[in-house]
């Protein structure tokens, strides 16, 4: 039976009420009172020489408030980057600043330029149609090899090139590489593209900033997946205000997948801007403007190399990546080519020798950061392609290969700076095999072939690293931040309880599920206890959600708190019930003396807490609540095995997905309705990146996929229902709760197997096509299969 | 400006309006509705459907005057009298068939047009006529299962539970 409360049960989620009923608070629900409007001009062009701007027209505009330009944030700090980045030869990364709006130079479409603040949006939008801008275009950079070319047009011109890092993790040493390339029976070899895409999670940003000056205190209302992380960032870099002046809150907050995690110039504006007026200042992106102010995502170039020996174990592994970062370092991006996905290049493999080289590139195009996976799908693709082009040229079952080159033996330290923990890769591949049906296949391809169509079956594995992260490794790494969490407990006098934690929840349904964890550690009911988060005001300092760090860090802190609330309630139980602490028992909410019929009800403890008329001052204070910060000792490392069943219509080259299979391996888990739906979500945006998404610019930098219209989002009739499976559990060795994360497998997973699938359609339809890049569209499938 | 007034979840709404201001606009920043949500504009994401005079039609496509006089139904108008969820919120809710909520008015107004009309659609017809409403949390597997589910039919063998 299906547990009906606590870990392990998937009681209805409380938040759906208010989303289901309209009663939801997004960012764009709030209006200050007295707020004016901004609208940012944007720059038009990808690369120009800002000669002039004039604004005294649409100062003269009916509403106008004011219209600021980047010579009104001359000595304010600029948009920061989070991470550092050391190259291969021991220098710092090149460090562009990033103005809050353009000054001398627009680098990419959608650069701000000017904004404008109204008494309406659409005083605003108007006036900004009137301010004359005098630009003097420059070569747009758009292709990253262009880019690196000596001589190229660069888009920094205090920089000494386009080259932001050319970064080596394992093995240094080309020769010792080389050598191990040439020593091998066969090697393959692809190059392949993992395309730019845009996250476009459905509720666009906004930012509405509010200024009290009888308190000088600052309010930021921001759609941010890090409330804290915002206001650290703002305070300390860009606008130099103390943290107590400033409370940044981030309400219901409508998707992020990445894209809400960095510090957007568009917060800082507002925020600088509501002092300066003294007025409220509200924003509100359109999707259009979203498409060309949000980071985006991937956008890797890689050439990679597997060498096997004869008896087909994978001996070396070489990948050459240019990653581009556009034309400023978001907060996070150069962390996501290389330690995000350099050190996970490895695999489900033991391969001895791995070289990871990434050149990061600066483009005349909207920057680049994480987005669902981040780095970790790019190299997972990479490497499950290569796996299946190289079984297909040996002529071996690419199942069996893998098992074959499986990591079987925990803990394992890989040649790329990781050490996993536990798994069971041959455990979850049994599943996979179940879930997918793989013995039904050959019937299925037979009843598809009957009707005049390919079907292709693909399957990969993959690993990645979560519950991000150890804070002392990072540190080494180049992050600028630890990357713990923290959570607050707070008991109330009557036994109910207020958890403030440091994670935010944006979907992930943490006002359900975290509340599971403390009712069956203290044994009372799910509804005496609720989540506060995306508050600085009253969470503690935390970092935030992403990287699938929510259950498995805050989650730990948590836990560590609520022992520490237990721990505290036992010692008043004790003097209750007169016994010694250590022998008082907790149980379903029962506080009992080991052996006796004597016993408390957490209820009584807790008023006693609060009401210390009876209580034990000598050794505890009043109250209970207690604040623990957790610091995860590694990373946690979801693995699992994908498969896809695609049938290719041979007249067209349109691909249909039949079925999907996911088998992943989480560790344990809280709330199985909630993973489920985390990993479907992902299998969708993985569906959406193999076949359909793609973020396009032409040879002068112009965004050609600036709306739905352009850009292919997955729409419920390209994508079937998925078979999701998790009963493979190892759980993670180092956290309380034993969990891995789950919020990214889906979008890393998933793209490989689409790929795979349709290779193998095509090839049983007797077509020598190895390789297609994404997005596998019917006119790439068309023209690959009649080249 | 010019003055409009419609029937809005059964009562009486007016204001006043510019030519350009859209129906959405007037939902959410004059009568505080704010359950229909603005996800794109180019009339393609649907988390901003509403019913006017019993049709879902989007509210960001459509001008506050042309609605002069209509019916309108948004989300806030859905759940029961006693407040309680109708079925299919309560569908969504049973399902999971929502994660971070903005899609998820549109979609439930989407789906009451639907069943309005087909009582008892397959899955192939509950993704054709989603066409118009993205969704970038679920992978849609859940709100397809959980249309299914306020139809009265069997879910149960749908996979992944």
């Amino acid at each position: 039976m299906p547990k009906d409360h606590g870990i392990g049960a998937s009681p209805k989620r409380r938040e759906d009420v208010r989303f289901l009923t309209g009663a939801g608070n997004y960012t764009d629900d709030i209006n200050v009172n007295g707020q004016a409007y901004v609208h940012f001009l944007r720059s038009d062009v990808a690369h120009a020489k800002i000669n002039g701007i004039d604004t005294s027209a649409a100062e003269a505009m009916p509403g106008v408030v004011r219209i600021f330009t980047g010579a009104d944030f001359e000595g304010v700090g600029g948009m920061p980057c989070g991470w550092g980045v050391t190259d291969r030869h021991g220098e710092p990364m090149q460090e562009p600043p990033h103005p809050i709006l353009a000054q001398g130079k627009v680098r990419h479409v959608g650069d701000p330029i000017a904004a404008v603040i109204a008494d309406t949006y659409e005083q605003a939008r108007d006036a900004a149609e009137a301010i004359e801008v005098d630009l003097d275009d420059l070569p747009a950079v758009v292709d990253m090899k262009a880019a690196l070319a000596d001589g190229a047009t660069k888009v920094h011109d205090d920089l000494t090139s386009n080259l932001c890092y050319d970064w080596v993790l394992g093995e240094t040493d080309d020769a010792a590489v080389q050598a191990a390339f040439d020593s091998a029976a066969h090697v393959t070899t692809l190059e392949l593209v993992n395309q730019r895409l845009v996250a476009n999670p459905m509720e666009p940003r906004v930012a509405v900033g509010d200024y009290n000056r009888g308190t000088d205190e600052h309010t930021l209302y921001t759609t941010s997946q890090n409330p804290h992380v915002i206001r650290l960032l703002m305070c300390a870099f860009v606008l130099g205000l103390p943290e107590h002046k400033v409370r940044v809150v981030a309400p219901d907050v409508g998707g992020g997948f990445g894209t809400k995690i960095f510090h957007y110039a568009e917060e800082a504006f507002v925020t600088f801007a509501a002092k300066a007026i003294n007025r409220p200042v509200k924003w509100t992106a359109s999707r259009s403007e979203a498409f060309m102010s949000d980071a985006q995502g991937r956008d890797h170039v890689t050439r990679i190399e597997l060498a096997l020996d004869a008896s087909n174990n994978f001996t070396a592994l070489r990948t050459n990546t240019l990653a581009n970062m556009g034309a400023y370092l978001s907060t996070f991006s150069s962390s996501v080519p290389t330690w995000l996905h350099g050190t996970l290049m490895a695999g489900n493999y033991k391969t001895p020798t791995i070289q990871v080289n990434v050149k990061a590139v600066f483009t005349n195009t909207v920057p680049v950061d994480a987005y669902r996976g981040a780095g970790r799908p790019e190299a997972t693709f990479q490497i499950e392609r290569v796996i299946d082009k190289a079984a297909r040229e040996l002529g071996v079952d690419p199942v069996a290969l893998r098992r074959q080159n499986f990591i079987t033996e925990f803990p394992y330290d890989t040649p790329v700076a990781l050490t996993y923990d536990t798994g069971d890769y041959h455990g979850t591949m049994d599943k996979l095999e179940a879930a997918a049906d793989f013995a039904g296949f050959a019937a299925r391809r037979a009843a598809s072939e009957a009707k005049g169509k390919l079907r292709g079956l693909g399957v990969n594995c993959y690993i990645e690293a979560c519950g991000i992260a150890p804070s002392n490794i990072v540190g080494m790494l180049g992050a600028r931040a630890g990357l713990y969490d923290a959570a607050t407990v707070r008991v109330n006098a009557t036994g109910s309880i207020s958890v403030m934690v440091g994670a935010h929840s944006h979907g992930q349904g943490h006002e359900t599920a975290f509340p599971q964890v403390v009712a069956d550690m203290i044994g009372i009911d799910e509804s005496m206890i609720e989540i506060v988060h995306g508050d600085t005001s009253k969470i503690p300092f935390g970092m935030g959600t992403y990287g699938s760090r929510s259950l498995a860090v805050c989650g730990s802190a948590m836990v560590k708190a609520t022992e520490k609330v237990i721990a505290k309630a036992k010692k008043i139980a004790a003097h209750l019930l007169e016994a010694s602490d250590a022998d008082i028992e907790l149980k379903d909410g029962v506080f009992s003396v080991a052996g006796t019929d004597k016993s408390v009800a957490w209820g009584d403890v807790t008023l006693t807490a609060y009401v210390p008329h009876n209580f034990p001052l000598e050794e505890v204070e009043p109250g209970l609540e207690e604040t623990a910060f957790y610091d995860p000792a590694n990373f946690t490392f979801p693995a699992g095995a994908y498969a896809c069943e695609v049938e290719v219509d041979p007249e067209t080259g349109k691909v249909t997905i039949e079925r999907f299979a996911a088998a992943d391996d989480f560790g344990n888990i809280i709330n199985p309705m909630i993973v489920d739906g985390q990993v479907h979500g992902g299998i969708g945006q993985g569906i959406g990146q193999a076949l359909l998404e793609n973020c396009v610019y032409d040879a002068d930098g112009q965004l050609m996929t600036g709306s739905y219209m352009d850009y292919a989002m997955p729409r419920a009739d390209d994508v079937p229902f998925y078979t999701v499976d998790h009963s493979s559990q190892t759980p993670c060795t180092h956290n309380p709760l034993g969990v891995k994360g789950c919020g990214e497998a889906g979008a890393i997973g998933s793209p490989p197997a689409v790929v795979n699938a349709v290779i193998d359609a095509l090839q049983s339809g007797g077509k020598n096509v190895d390789h297609i890049d994404m997005p596998v569209s019917p006119s790439r499938v068309w023209s690959a299969m009649n080249a | 400006m010019t003055q409009v007034s419609m029937t809005v979840n059964g009562k009486s709404a007016s204001g006043t309006v510019e030519g350009r201001t859209l129906l959405s606009q007037f939902l959410r920043d004059q009568l505080g509705l704010t359950g229909t949500h603005v996800g794109c504009d180019t009339s393609q994401c649907g988390a901003c459907v509403v019913h006017v005079n019993g049709e879902a039609v989007k509210a960001c496509t459509m001008l506050a005057l042309e609605a002069d006089g209509a019916e309108v139904g948004t989300i806030e108008g859905q759940a029961n009298a006693d407040g309680s969820l109708n079925v299919i919120q309560q569908a969504f809710q049973d399902h999971h068939g929502l994660q971070c909520g903005f899609c998820t008015p549109g979609m439930v107004m989407s789906a009451a047009a639907l069943l309005k009309d087909n009582p008892t659609p397959t899955e192939a017809e509950i993704r054709d006529y989603l066409e118009g409403n993205i969704c970038r949390c679920t992978g849609y597997h859940n709100i397809v299962k959980a249309i299914m589910a306020a139809s009265g039919q069997d879910v149960s063998g749908i996979a992944a539970e």
